[in-house]
């Protein structure tokens, strides 16, 4: 397996004590394959993939096990991470014009992962580099390698990034959120970018995002996180025709519908999510979930198997299984 | 001219937006900066009925700000007319413009940044009644609590600061804020975007209530078709400053005419089909031809296309109109 | 407003306990000194510390701790009335500027960058040679220099609320100008011209106490720190004490309020970031 997270819990400082925003999550990710993780604001997703990265905020305490390729991150000193970083895993992330230097030149920014892991010259990884650019689909390239961020358009920019990202040929591609700040026409292209250069390097792609209906399109399978857990993990098609989990009805129901009658009312989710400190006694969806019962609020729900590698956390998981 | 919808006769549309123009004069620097060679607004023109919540979809650089600042008078376009109730609002000397504002007001997008941190929101509510003026302070306090209480929040969060609300929470607030004038036109710049999926529904919901309940019409402006399909009986599809194609919104998304409107609900993510991507590579510096601004971008354009650009015209009954030499339908 | 949550900063502490005792020293002068600033009393100059004079006598045998306590509140003075007038001119020469834009923005700008130019002493040095020496046009002096610095920050602070969506939801409301500027602007800019000012207040002390000894701010019989200063420079190797207090006296006020500004800085930014 290209990655595989077992028990990851990450630990946030806090005023009052700690935070638990990753709960003990297990998932993993094979070559060519592509991940979505699924979750609303505060559901952990973004955490878990900066802790992929090494990229977890300082003070923050990462526990278990993340080997790819079969080696530990876990515990990795920072300089053997960089190794890695922009070289093995790669990341693509939700802001272009933040994650881009706005003073460094496009081609420039994309041409530094080449010159630090491939020891490529400086005018070679230039070359190389507006080369990248065209293989992610920028019309004259030289150009767009020439200019600074600002000069590009969103979706222009976000293409560049790709670019970076995948220069020297990574194994692994994580993109949080890559499309959420861009137009939808530019959103569907992005994608299909992504789609294009996975199927051809054969690389992995972990996608976070918060909306159902691009990790339907785009991804192999899917994880649904809450509150740091993973609530429903499998094949995407499964997880979104006959969810097993309340949380991932209740997401898919509050989706407005096409062909729904203008006005009708959305179900809502009652309540807002709590922060909790340290593991969680039961579910965490306990109280909001409208199939609660006396035992959600005192037991973690075990995991519940449904067909290739489905599984849902949930005490009444085989309950469900209707289409939203 | 016929207008998308009914309209009972002898009442003037609740807004009206004729031929407005808006031209930024931005710096260009650099072989790919947005020059602006195009008007932000290239002669618009719409009409809103009251009960019928309109829809304005567009991308980034469509002018759909633009177009929600001067339709609230909050800047002057460089030629055309909006008129509020059949008035006209450029025309107004001040005082009257400002009393015309309990009429219409608005919701923003960045819950974060339309609440000011540094007021209680009380006083946030409050603040078109203020600038209004003629009410007392007892008579202030209970509108704002009605008003928490119609978007679903309570009166003790009038003594509260924004930073205590979460962000479904804080956009309520600016709901309540819009609505504490019983305004009878909202306009709502992408409401919910910034918003998580069940927040979102639950603002929706709220949004619908108000539609049936306090008879508030909707300007909803969103890049989101779903959100602009759950609200609105009419939508307007707008590109590069001009509307492309407006009509009723299921027949308009379910058999979209216009090249665009076809695109953007064919990249519409959607859970039961995938999102299918135009085969045209997107153009991103806007040249100032003569033709159809989408032209360039469009996978049935032809010669025609290139020269003259089409005007938005009726086409197809059921107050459908389209801005296209050869509508898909 | 919520109150204020100053977190145990040191800094902000120490500047403030410094503050304190500057401003108490200048009011414990107006009523009580250990003796007159201005009695001389010769047979006793130049004394060294001790029970008497806790810090000795100067070269016509007045007491330096007396003179100290008087010369603070010369500091005070110049301090609160400088920044004061940088205060009220630059505040509304900002707005104006904040809220016009255009043509208005770019003159009022380009006037301050003119005055900016001048160096703060050189300016003063003019003022009070055309309008003579004393302690009232030292501190006009340093006033005007305060303006364009505020006028400044103002409107750059000011422009940045007004980008915000909520100053555009308040004209949406109907809202006049001046209604968004004391609404919103001012309430939202205050922590940034709070720190300003205490920096200002700091580089009013000094710059009085370069005029002082210059000869161009306090006259005799007022006396102030910097002309402590000067009047020092005669006995420098007799009795180097006469220079060192007041010298120590500045440095020690000056730290207090940029320690204070820093501090406040700190405790008044965290509360517009959103809590979690």
């Amino acid at each position: 397996m290209l990655l595989d997270v077992v028990e990851l819990a990450i630990d946030l400082p806090a005023p009052d004590g700690w935070r638990r925003v990753v709960d003990r999550v297990s998932f993993g990710l094979d070559e060519g394959e592509s991940l979505g993780v699924v979750g609303e604001s505060g559901s952990g997703k973004t955490m878990t993939a900066l802790a992929i990265m090494g990229l977890a905020p300082d003070g923050a305490e990462v526990k278990g096990s993340i080997r790819f390729e079969g080696r530990e991150l876990v515990g990795l000193t920072e300089e053997a991470m960089g190794q890695l970083r922009g070289d093995r895993i790669a990341m693509v992330f939700q802001e272009p014009m933040t994650a881009l230097n706005p003073l460094r030149g496009v081609g420039a920014q994309v041409a530094e992962p080449l010159m630090l892991h491939r020891g490529l010259a400086g005018h070679e990884a230039r070359g190389r580099a507006a080369q990248l650019l065209e293989r992610v689909g920028l019309a004259e390239p030289e150009r767009a390698a020439r200019s600074y961020p600002f000069m590009l358009s969103g979706g222009e920019r976000q293409r560049a990034m790709i670019a970076m990202a995948i220069g020297c040929g990574p194994r692994l591609v994580i993109a949080d959120e890559p499309t959420t700040a861009l137009d939808v026409t530019v959103q569907a292209r992005i994608l299909a970018l992504i789609d294009g250069l996975r199927s051809e390097s054969g690389m992995g792609v972990l996608l976070v995002s918060h909306d159902l209906a691009v990790i339907a399109g785009h991804c192999d399978r899917v994880i649904v996180m809450y509150a740091g857990v993973i609530m429903e993990m499998g094949p995407v098609q499964a997880v979104m025709a006959e969810p097993r989990n309340p949380y991932t009805l209740a997401l898919l129901e509050a989706r407005p519908r096409p062909g729904a009658p203008r006005g009708s009312r959305l179900k809502t989710i009652p309540g807002a999510p709590e922060l909790k400190s340290g593991p969680s006694a039961g579910c965490p969806f306990a109280g909001r979930c409208a199939l609660t019962m006396d035992i959600c609020w005192t037991t973690p729900p075990p995991e519940a198997a449904f067909g290739l590698n489905h599984v849902s956390r949930c005490h009444r998981a085989s309950e469900l299984g209707r289409a939203p | 001219m016929s207008d998308a919808g009914t309209r009972a006769t002898g009442d003037a549309p609740l807004l009206e937006v004729s031929s407005l123009v808006k031209t930024y004069r931005a710096p260009g620097v650099g072989p790919f900066a947005r020059r602006n060679a195009r008007p932000a607004l290239a002669g618009v023109s719409l009409a809103i009925e009251k009960g019928r919540s309109f829809g304005i979809v567009g991308e980034s650089g469509s002018g759909k700000s633009t177009l929600a600042r001067i339709a609230l008078a909050l800047d002057s376009p460089d030629s055309g007319e909006v008129r509020l109730q059949g008035r006209s609002l450029f025309d107004l000397p001040r005082r009257q413009l400002r009393a015309a504002r309990a009429h219409m007001q608005m919701v923003f997008q960045d819950p974060y940044g339309s609440l000011d941190p540094r007021q209680r929101v009380e006083r946030i509510v409050a603040e078109p009644l203020h600038a209004q003026g003629g009410a007392t302070g007892a008579e202030r306090r209970a509108r704002v609590r009605a008003s928490l209480e119609a978007v679903g929040l309570q009166a003790s969060d009038a003594r509260k600061h924004p930073h205590e609300f979460s962000g479904g929470q804080r956009q309520r607030i600016a709901i309540a804020r819009a609505l504490i004038t019983r305004p009878s036109l909202v306009i709502a710049d992408e409401p919910v975007s910034a918003l998580d999926v069940s927040v979102q529904a639950q603002v929706l919901n709220l949004m619908s209530d108000l539609e049936r309940e306090a008879g508030v019409t909707f300007l909803l402006i969103s890049h989101d078709l779903a959100v602009v399909a759950h609200i609105c009986v009419t939508t307007a599809v707008l590109f590069r400053g001009g509307i492309v194609e407006t009509g009723l919104t299921d027949a308009l998304f379910a058999n979209p005419a216009h090249p665009y409107t076809r695109e953007l609900v064919d990249a519409t993510p959607r859970l039961d089909r995938p999102a299918r991507v135009a085969s045209t590579p997107a153009n991103s510096a806007p040249e100032a031809g003569a033709g159809c601004p989408y032209a360039p971008r469009c996978a049935f354009a032809r010669p025609r296309c290139l020269e003259e650009a089409p005007v938005l015209e009726a086409k197809g009954g059921e107050g459908r109109k389209v801005a296209c030499w050869y509508p898909l339908n | 407003m919520a109150p204020l949550r100053p977190r145990g900063d040191p800094s902000l502490w120490l500047g403030a306990v410094l503050v304190a005792t500057l401003i108490a020293a200048a009011a414990l002068s107006l009523v009580w000194t250990p003796y007159p600033p201005n009695a001389i009393d010769i047979p006793h100059k130049l004394a060294g510390p001790s029970a008497a004079h806790w810090f000795g006598t100067d070269n016509l045998g007045r007491d330096v701790a007396s003179r100290m306590l008087a010369g603070s509140r010369i500091s005070i003075l110049v301090g609160v009335i400088a920044v004061g007038i940088g205060l009220a001119f630059g505040i509304v020469l900002g707005l104006v500027a904040a809220f016009s834009r255009g043509i208005v923005e770019d003159g009022i700008m380009k006037m301050s960058d003119f005055m900016f130019a001048f160096p703060a002493l050189l300016l003063a040095i003019m003022l009070t040679s055309t309008f003579g020496p004393g302690v009232v046009n030292a501190i006009v002096a340093i006033g005007v220099y305060n303006v364009p610095i505020i006028a400044k920050l103002t409107r750059a602070t000011a422009n940045g609320v007004l980008a915000r969506e909520y100053a555009l939801a308040a004209r949406a409301a109907g809202r006049g100008p001046v209604a968004i500027a004391l609404d919103h602007v001012l309430p939202n800019i205050a922590p940034a011209l709070i720190v300003q000012a205490t920096i200002q207040f700091a580089i009013a002390i000094l710059a009085e106490a370069a005029l002082s000894y210059l000869g161009l701010g306090a006259q005799p019989p007022e006396t102030s720190w910097g002309k402590m200063l000067a009047d020092a420079q005669t006995v420098l190797y007799n009795a180097p004490g006469l220079a060192l207090y007041p010298g120590i006296a500045i440095a020690l006020s000056v730290l207090g309020l940029n320690l204070l500004g820093d501090g406040l800085r700190d405790a008044l930014d965290p509360k517009l970031k959103a809590r979690s």
